[in-house]
C-alpha cells in the first residue's frame, strides 16, 4: 500500500471542515451525507446540515468526496514485542500499522516480556506511546502474577497506573478459585477483567479438532473446551457481580451461552476477531502456520454462528488480535509454530465483509469496532459528540485491492488473510485532530475559500 | 512422494506392478543393478529408526546409489540448527532424493517446499508414512491377488498412527473396506468421516476380515494416560488366538514392527507360519523402497508411474 504516515505532528489546533462525507454515527445508528467540524482536536459540530451551503469561510476545510468518516476503530487486543521481542514488533512499528489500518486507539495485551504485572510497566507504555504520537495507546494490566494464574496482580497499583482492564492475554486462568478471587476483588476498583475461555486441560492441541485435524495427523482442541470455560465464568461473573469481557468468541456453543446468560440479564460482554467469522480449519490445510491462532480456527457452522452473533449484537466488539510473529516462530513444523497472525491492517477490510455481505450495517460495524470497546474499556473515543477527541477514520468501502503479507506495514508478515482479496481501504486516519495517515490515493483539496 | 492421499489407483497399481519386478532382485544372489548410478540419495532421519532407515539403504544401494545417512543425533540438528536450514544445507549438496522421517506432522511437506530435488515421505508425525502402506498393499496382493473387496481391520492405537493414515487413503483407494479398532481414547476425532468403520472392541471388529493389521501402542507419544494398564490392554484389544476366531480362518496377520509382544500381539499368533507375513513385509518393504526411487529418480518419469511425485 502506498500511504504516508505522519508521526510526531504537533497537537491539533484551530478549526478542520471535514466536508462532503458519508457519516458513519455509531451511537446514532445512522449513516448521512454531512460535515464534521473540529476544534483544537476535538469534535466542535457534526451533523447533515453542517455548512450544507458549501466550504465554511476562513477555516480549512478538507473535502471528502463522498467517502466513508466514522469515529476511528478501537482495538481492543494488541500485542507488540515491545518490551521483549522488537524484532517482532515495537510500538512504533504498531503505531504505524494502526494508523494504515484506521486504528485510533488501542489496548496492549500484558503477555510481554516481563509482563505489565508492574506499575512501571504501564507507565514505561504510556511514555513510549508519547514518544510515538501516532494512535493512543492504553494497556492492560496483568491479572495474574506473570500471567500464570495463581495469584492476583496487583490490581489496584496497575488501575493506578493507568491499566484500562486486567487480563492474562492468551493464558486461561483454569483455576475456578483464583478467577472468583479476581473477578470479587476488581470490583474494588470497578476494575473490567478480560478472559479467553479455553479450559487448558483440554487446549493442549494445534488445531480446532476434526477430520481436518485427524487428517493432518495434528492434535486438536476441541471446541468444548471454550464453551466449558463460558459457562463457568458466567456462573463466576453472576456470583461475584464482577465485570467479565469474554474474548475471541469462536465457537457456536459459546454464542449461545452468552446470548441466554445476557438474556438472564448479566452485564457479561464478549469480542470476537476477524479470523473466527471470515476464516474456517481449511485455511490450516497443507500445514499453513499463518492459520495457527489461539483459539484454533473453527468449523464452518462454529464460523457462521460467530457472523450470526455480530448481527444479533450477542457479540458486542470486533478486536483485530494483533500477534506478529516473526519467520524463525512461523517457517517450522504446525506443532512447533508459534500462534497468532497480525492483524491491524485487515481489521476493517476484513470486517467490512459483514457489510458487504449485507449482515451488518456500517453503523452496526462501528458499534462494534468503535463505539462498544470505547464503551466497555472507559476510553474517550469511539463516538461522535460534541467534545468527544477527533478520531476519525476516512475510508472508501469500495476500494477492492488484496491482501500481500510484502506489502504489510507491520515488521512481520504473519497475515492468516495473505493473499485475500478484499473490498474496503482507508484514506485517511485523524487522531485528536491530527491526520496522522494519508493514502496516496486521497490528496484533501485543502482549499481555504 | 509425501503421502497417500491423493494418489490415484492407477498410480499405485504401478507402483505395485514396479515394486513387484524388483523382488526376483531381491531373493536372487547377485542383487546389485547400477540404474541409480551416479545419484546420491540422503537418509535424514530426525526420529530414531532402525527398520525404515536400514530399509531405504538397502533399496538404494541394491539400484546403485550412493546413500548418506544423516545421523540427527550428533549433528547440527542438535546444535540448533532450524529444519530449514539443515534443509537448504544438505539441497546445496545437490542430492537426487531426500528421504525424512521427522517426528512432526508436516515437516517434511515444509521441507519439501525449500529443496529442489526428490523427497520421500519416511514417517512426518502422525501424518502419513506412504512407503509402510504401500509395501503393505504389496503384501496383502500377493497374497489374495487383489485389494478390491476385502476387508481390513486396523486395530489399536489409531490415534498416533500414520500407518494407519497411510493405510486408511490407500486401501480405500484400491476398492478396500476399512475397519478401524481400539479403544475410544485412541480414536482420533470424527475418523468415521475418513470413510472407515469403527469399532470399540476386537469382536465386533474383527468378524468376517481378510486381514488384521496391528498397529503398536506409541506410548512415547502419550501425554498422560489413554489406557489404564498394559496388562488390560492386551486383554481386551491385544491379539491373541482367541480373538483371531471371529476372522476368516485365512485371515493374514500384519504388524508395521517393530512388535510390542504380549502388549498388542501375542507372540503365538505373531509367529504363526501360516497367516502372519510380518516378515514378508519387511521384505517387500525393500522392494517398494526401490520402486519409489527408480519412479522418482530412476529417469524414467514418463512410465506408467510418472505421476507418482
Amino acid at each position: 500500500m502506498t500511504g504516508n504516515v505522519r508521526r510526531g505532528t504537533a497537537p491539533h489546533t484551530g478549526s478542520t471542515a471535514f466536508i462532503n462525507a458519508r457519516i458513519v454515527d455509531p451511537t446514532a445508528d445512522v449513516e448521512y451525507t454531512g460535515a464534521i467540524l473540529i476544534s483544537d482536536g476535538k469534535i466542535a459540530d457534526f451533523g447533515p446540515n453542517l455548512f450544507a451551503s458549501g466550504a465554511p469561510y476562513g477555516i480549512e476545510s478538507v473535502d471528502c468526496r463522498g467517502l466513508y468518516l466514522a469515529p476511528g476503530i478501537v482495538d481492543a487486543r494488541v500485542h507488540t514485542g515491545e518490551p521483549g521481542e522488537e524484532h517482532k514488533e515495537t510500538l512504533e512499528s504498531a503505531g504505524i500499522a494502526a494508523a494504515v489500518g484506521g486504528i485510533t486507539s488501542l489496548v496492549l495485551l500484558p503477555d510481554n516480556e516481563p509482563p505489565f504485572d508492574d506499575a512501571s510497566l504501564i507507565e514505561f507504555v504510556a511514555r513510549r506511546a508519547r514518544q510515538v504520537k501516532l494512535a493512543n495507546m492504553y494497556a492492560y494490566g496483568a491479572l495474574t502474577v506473570g500471567l500464570e494464574g495463581q495469584h492476583l496482580a496487583e490490581m489496584g497499583l496497575l488501575a493506578e497506573a493507568g491499566a484500562v482492564a486486567f487480563t492474562d492475554a492468551d493464558h486461561a486462568v483454569g483455576n475456578a478459585q483464583v478467577m472468583r478471587r479476581a473477578l470479587y476483588y476488581a470490583k474494588a476498583f470497578d476494575a473490567l477483567i478480560v478472559h479467553l475461555p479455553q479450559e487448558p486441560s483440554l487446549s493442549g492441541g494445534n488445531m480446532t479438532s476434526g477430520v481436518m485435524a485427524t487428517r493432518l495427523g495434528l492434535s486438536g482442541v476441541p471446541p468444548l473446551a471454550e464453551v466449558m470455560m463460558v459457562e463457568r465464568d458466567i456462573r463466576l461473573a453472576e456470583m461475584t457481580g464482577g465485570r467479565l469481557h469474554l474474548t475471541k468468541i469462536s465457537t457456536a456453543e459459546s454464542v449461545k451461552a452468552i446470548a441466554a446468560a445476557k438474556a438472564r440479564g448479566l452485564k457479561i460482554t464478549c469480542d470476537t476477531a476477524p479470523p473466527y467469522f471470515a476464516l474456517n480449519d481449511l485455511a490450516v490445510g497443507d500445514y499453513r502456520t499463518f492459520g495457527k491462532l489461539v483459539p484454533p480456527l473453527r468449523a464452518e457452522a462454529d464460523r457462521e454462528a460467530v457472523v450470526e452473533g455480530l448481527k444479533t449484537g450477542v457479540i458486542d466488539a470486533i478486536v483485530s488480535d494483533h500477534r506478529p510473529q516473526d519467520q524463525d516462530s512461523k517457517r517450522v513444523p504446525f506443532a512447533s509454530a508459534e500462534p497468532g497472525g497480525v492483524g491491524l491492517e485487515t481489521l476493517l477490510p476484513i470486517s467490512l465483509e459483514l457489510v458487504h455481505n449485507e449482515q451488518l450495517t456500517l453503523p452496526r460495524l462501528f458499534q462494534r469496532l468503535s463505539a462498544a470497546p470505547a464503551r466497555l474499556f472507559n476510553l474517550p473515543g469511539g463516538k461522535l459528540a460534541k467534545g468527544a477527541p477527533a478520531d476519525l477514520v476516512l475510508f472508501d468501502s469500495d476500494y477492492a485491492w488484496r491482501v500481500d503479507r510484502d506489502d504489510l506495514w507491520s515488521k512481520t508478515k504473519n497475515s492468516p488473510f495473505d493473499e485475500r482479496p478484499v473490498q474496503g481501504l482507508v484514506m485517511a486516519t485523524i487522531v485528536g485532530g491530527r491526520t496522522i495517515y494519508r493514502h496516496d490515493n486521497f490528496t484533501p483539496a485543502a482549499a481555504t475559500a | 512422494m509425501l503421502g497417500i492421499e491423493g494418489l490415484s489407483p492407477e498410480t499405485i497399481s504401478g507402483l505395485l506392478d514396479l515394486s513387484e519386478s524388483y523382488i526376483p532382485q531381491n531373493q536372487s544372489i547377485d542383487k546389485r543393478r547400477d540404474l541409480l548410478t551416479g545419484r546420491t540419495v540422503i537418509n535424514l532421519f530426525f526420529e530414531n529408526s532402525t527398520r525404515t532407515r536400514t530399509s531405504f539403504e538397502v533399496a538404494a544401494k541394491r539400484l546403485g546409489a550412493d546413500v548418506i545417512n544423516m545421523d540427527v543425533a550428533t549433528s547440527s540438528v542438535k546444535k540448533g540448527e532450524t529444519l530449514l536450514d539443515t534443509a537448504m544445507t544438505l539441497n546445496a549438496m545437490r542430492p537426487d532424493a531426500i528421504v525424512v522421517r521427522h517426528s512432526e506432522s508436516g515437516a517434511v511437506s515444509l521441507l519439501s517446499q525449500k529443496v529442489n530435488c526428490t523427497v520421500i515421505n519416511a514417517g512426518d508425525g502422525q501424518h502419513e508414512h506412504p512407503t509402510q502402506a504401500l509395501l503393505d498393499a504389496l503384501t496383502i496382493r500377493r497374497r489374495r491377488g487383489t485389494l478390491e473387496g476385502l476387508l481390513v481391520a486396523i486395530c489399536g492405537d489409531i490415534l498416533h498412527s500414520r500407518v494407519a493414515r497411510s493405510n486408511i487413503h490407500l486401501l480405500q483407494i484400491m476398492g478396500a473396506r476399512v475397519r478401524v479398532v481400539g479403544p475410544p481414547t485412541l480414536m482420533p476425532t470424527d475418523i468415521d468421516k475418513m470413510g472407515v468403520e469403527v469399532h470399540y472392541n476386537m469382536r465386533s471388529g474383527l468378524k468376517d476380515v481378510d486381514i488384521v493389521m496391528m498397529l503398536r501402542l506409541q506410548t512415547e507419544r502419550m501425554q498422560g494416560s489413554f489406557v489404564p494398564s498394559i496388562s488390560e490392554y492386551f486383554r481386551f484389544f491385544g491379539l491373541d488366538k482367541e480373538k483371531l476366531k471371529v476372522a476368516k480362518p485365512d485371515a493374514l496377520i500384519m504388524h508395521p514392527g517393530p512388535m510390542n509382544r504380549g502388549v498388542e500381539i501375542d507372540s503365538e499368533v505373531a509367529d504363526d507360519f501360516d497367516r502372519s507375513v510380518i516378515h514378508e513385509q519387511v521384505e517387500m518393504g525393500v522392494a517398494v523402497r526401490m520402486a519409489c526411487l527408480d519412479a522418482l529418480i530412476g529417469g524414467r518419469r514418463n512410465s506408467v508411474v510418472g505421476a507418482a511425485a
